[in-house]
């Protein structure tokens, strides 16, 4: 990035290493689609991954940032310290919070005791929802975390200030 | 430091994906998706040995593919100041860069989310996982190289530019902003810190060790299995020898008692010839016992004491001599894996078993009882059960 332009970046906008790198990988994406465009489900693949896309950013991003921004006022107005120096609860939640949500992601299909019929044909049994187990889990979440905030505030207070 | 974690764990969870494809015996046609171009890692016979090859290759790409969950969402939160970048478009170079970068994110998050639906027996996505997945992970992986080759010199000059390790020791009040960046990732207007950067990673790398507990229990025999605690194989189904998890079940399967019953014969054919043998002449032939891995294209797995019949034994017997390739059909008439192809290596390995006994007793209806195949580092699915005629052949191919 550091060399001057050339005639090749003031026209294109950088150097031939991103324009043959970019075009490399958008070559065999393209070879993909054009070999799955005859699927019968090609459209539900390609609206999946596009889906896929923006879900981080556009679904996620804005779920967590709000249920942080609303746990914030929640604390503030509550009149917990945002202080320096002090002991603050904020992470003591945020970090449980975000185990139990990232656990709820990920093994949704058990929690919820989705897809029933594959189940029982893969491994013979019923399938029994998990969220009982799941439960248990965030509540161990956040009791191990209440009990270092705990600790922590103790330990403040003992060595005074 | 987020990018370099995805730098070694990506290729990993790629290399082993690829594998498992090659697993499957992709000479033979057998590897799905079936038709595949030239977009295909290239031939190799799969080897019998290590036995735990497909145990420890499969499962590491379920288990680290769940683990860098975390950082790749990570690694999303850090620059999605990109999102909003205005105008989005500035010149050639900047549209194909966007382009690829919707089909790095997109790849990754559907490799995960097709992953995750298929381990979790939920199908939910109403297309072929196969076909799917495969394609998408090449997608991702063309996308993933270009990325590297374009930003990793950025990510080596990030990574020198700052004191990290003495970063690492400040807690949240001495945690300043870092400096703007060439890539307008850095908040221009931040608000005071409220977590470290060692708390960052912290956190980050916790959430990736509670997954990855909460996962690898499905890869253990005994009590450790119960820590998959949200996985559908993090119970041991039944009690006994046949106890161990079931793949695909009897009942599923369409296989009866009557089926497998005294009337079941086990059809051996070589070169025309066909020889036929019941239950106790495969009893009385000489046994050998192997106690072998045996995981599944799912990433769980289980290791069990397997005692039958030799395979290459069963060639002889057929008058195979040393047959290049066997064909296997299994009872269940309609399904994907009734029926597979073995290699040469995999018949003639000395722990390649039609078994007939698992744990010193007589194989349980849904583990493949009158007979099943077992062939160490082979994909569990393609160690077909309620086996009914191998077709031993001497010329490799169709
Ligand atoms: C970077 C991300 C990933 C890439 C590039 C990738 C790539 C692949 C490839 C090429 C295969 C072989 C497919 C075939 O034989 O047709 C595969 C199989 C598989 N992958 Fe992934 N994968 C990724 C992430 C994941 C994740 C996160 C999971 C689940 C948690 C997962 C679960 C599976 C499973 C269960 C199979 C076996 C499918 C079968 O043979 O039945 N993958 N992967």
């Amino acid at each position: 990035m550091a060399r001057p332009p050339g005639r090749l970046a003031t026209g294109y906008g950088s150097g031939l290493l991103h324009l043959v790198v970019n075009v490399g990988g958008l070559t065999v994406a393209g070879w993909v689609a054009l070999r799955l465009a005859d699927e019968p489900a090609a459209g539900r693949i390609l609206l999946w991954f596009v889906g896929a896309a923006i879900a981080h950013d556009l679904v996620l991003f804005p779920l967590y940032s709000g249920a942080d921004a609303g746990l914030r006022r929640l604390l503030r107005a509550s009149g917990a310290t945002t202080a320096p120096g002090r002991v603050r609860i904020l992470n003591h939640i945020r970090v449980p919070a975000l185990a139990a949500g990232l656990t709820f992601l990920i093994y949704l299909p058990g929690i919820l005791g989705l897809g029933k019929v594959t189940y029982q044909a893969a491994t013979g049994q019923h399938r029994q929802q998990l969220l009982g187990e799941w439960l248990t889990l965030v509540a161990v979440l956040f009791a191990v975390s209440g009990v270092v905030y705990a600790v922590r505030v103790g330990r403040r207070a003992r060595h005074g200030d | 430091m987020f990018g370099l974690v995805l730098l070694i764990g990506l290729p990993i969870v790629i290399i082993t994906g690829l594998l498992d494809y090659a697993a499957y015996g992709p000479q033979f046609g057998q590897a799905l998706p079936r038709d595949v171009g030239w977009l295909r890692p290239p031939p190799f016979e799969w080897p019998t040995r290590p036995d735990w090859l497909f145990r420890v290759s499969q499962g590491l790409h379920v288990i680290l593919g769940i683990v860098l969950v975390p950082v790749v969402l990570a690694k999303l939160w850090s620059v999605i100041p990109k999102l909003f970048a205005w105008p989005p478009v500035r010149s050639t170079a900047q549209l194909l860069e966007r382009l690829s970068l919707l089909l790095l994110v997109g790849g990754i998050l559907f490799q995960i989310a097709t992953g995750l639906l298929n381990v979790q027996y939920a199908y939910l996505f109403g297309f072929d996982f196969y076909t799917a997945h495969y394609f998408g992970g090449w997608v991702f992986i063309a996308a993933f190289v270009s990325h590297v080759a374009l930003k990793l010199p950025r990510m080596i000059s990030a990574l020198r530019s700052r004191p990290f390790l003495a970063e690492l020791r400040q807690g949240p009040d001495d945690t300043r902003p870092e400096p703007p960046d060439p890539d307008g990732l850095v908040a221009p207007r931040p608000g005071p810190a409220t977590v470290s950067r060692r708390g960052a990673l912290t956190l980050v790398g916790g959430l990736s060790l509670l997954l990855g507990g909460l996962t690898v229990g499905q890869t253990t025999d005994g009590p450790l299995r119960r820590t998959a605690l949200l996985m559908p194989r993090g119970r041991q189904p039944g009690t006994g020898p046949n106890g161990f998890p079931v793949n695909r079940s009897a009942a599923a399967a369409g296989v009866t008692q009557e089926r497998t019953g005294p009337g079941w014969r086990l059809t051996l054919a070589a070169a025309g010839r066909t020889v036929t043998l019941d239950r106790q002449q495969l009893l009385a032939l000489p046994q050998h016992t192997a106690t072998l891995p045996i995981a599944c294209v799912e990433g769980w797995s289980t290791r069990q004491t397997w005692t039958g019949v030799r395979l290459r034994d069963l060639a002889a017997i057929a008058g195979a001599g040393e047959p290049a390739s066997a064909l296997v059909r299994s009872l269940e008439r309609a399904g994907l894996f009734n029926q597979a192809q073995l290699q040469s290596n995999q018949i003639l390995g000395p722990d390649s078993l039609l078994a007939l006994k698992v744990n010193g007793v007589d194989l349980a209806l849904d583990h493949g009882y009158p007979a099943r195949v077992i062939v160490p580092a082979l994909p569990g699915v393609h160690c077909t059960k309620w086996v009914a005629t191998i077709d031993f052949r001497t010329t490799a191919g169709g």
